[in-house]
């Protein structure tokens, strides 16, 4: 039982996985990607958590000992920057095959490429 | 712990109505209300450098899908092969899936995490970087090459963004192509 909160984490990765491989608009394709790229936040902050842990900032009225883990939250903060540039660079691609096509359905994009 | 539960339970939630609504934008707030309770789980989970980053990033992506989606709806189309489509996403999500079995008792019980790096950071991180916050003294003093990385990988998707979206230089292709005809 103490894998609880990873299982649900997954549960979410799997929906935003579910929305990249069925859906056909792009937006919600974008959006699924969107979800599984928080799952996988989620999940490392979820690993660095330690119980009763408090965060890992320096003040001289307690111990040092009781900190959660550090290094995951650097490597998600680093990963959240990312995931917002990745972001921008599918939505300006989809705007642009907006404008080619005037649709964001990806069967008829496929039907015009011929 | 309660409360991590109730705000994953909401979290997964607003995932199942943002992927399954009709509607782009009201989808798009969904996702909005996804990534605020990310936040929110983020500040329960003691990590409030990246509560703050996640609510920043957040609120920007935002703006920029409802910019993208806004007076562009578009009905669905259902037809086609639906039940292999369904199938095959069906049967990866289940690849997917026996693999993360296997993998997630591997992981460490929630609570009590490993930490073999980071002691040395939290012991040390003070008397050798000066900073009192060691995410800060993690991503500016010990791995600070990451952040250049991540600079550069910024830049490199600004960069893809201005040549997708800027007018000048299609102007000119479209009446190239008018004057070949």
């Amino acid at each position: 039982m103490t894998h609880t909160l990873y299982i649900l984490c997954l549960a979410l990765f799997c929906i935003g996985l579910y929305c990249i491989l069925r859906k056909r608009n792009i937006i919600k394709i974008i959006i699924g990607v969107i979800i599984s790229e928080y799952a996988v936040n989620l999940l490392f902050i979820l690993v660095a958590y330690r119980m009763q842990g408090r965060s890992p900032i320096y003040s001289p009225d307690a111990a040092i000992e009781n900190m959660v883990d550090a290094l995951p939250q650097a490597v998600v903060l680093t990963s959240i920057v990312i995931g917002l540039a990745t972001t921008a660079l599918l939505i300006a691609i989809a705007m642009r095959i907006y404008e080619k096509y005037k649709t964001f359905d990806i069967t008829k994009i496929n039907e015009l490429r011929g | 712990m309660l409360e991590l539960y109730l705000l994953l339970i909401f979290m997964i939630v607003g995932a199942i109505v943002a992927v399954e609504l009709k509607d782009l934008l009201s989808s798009v707030i969904a996702v909005g209300a996804v990534g605020l309770g990310l936040s929110i789980t983020f500040i329960v989970l003691k990590a409030p450098d990246v509560a703050i980053t996640q609510l920043v990033v957040e609120i920007l992506c935002l703006i920029i899908l409802i910019r993208s989606t806004l007076k562009r709806d578009l009905p669905f189309s259902t037809s086609g092969r639906w039940f292999l489509n369904t199938m095959i996403a069906l049967s990866f999500i289940g690849i997917f899936l026996f693999v993360a079995y296997k993998a997630i008792g591997d992981l460490p019980p929630f609570g009590y995490p490993i930490m073999k790096v980071a002691s040395t950071y939290l012991k040390q991180g003070l008397a050798q970087t000066g900073a009192t916050n060691i995410v800060a003294s993690v991503i500016l003093d010990y791995r600070a090459y990451d952040t250049l990385g991540e600079a550069t990988i910024l830049f490199t998707a600004v960069i893809g963004v201005l040549a997708l979206v800027r007018r000048i230089g299609r102007k000119k292709s479209v009446e190239q192509e008018g004057s070949d005809e």
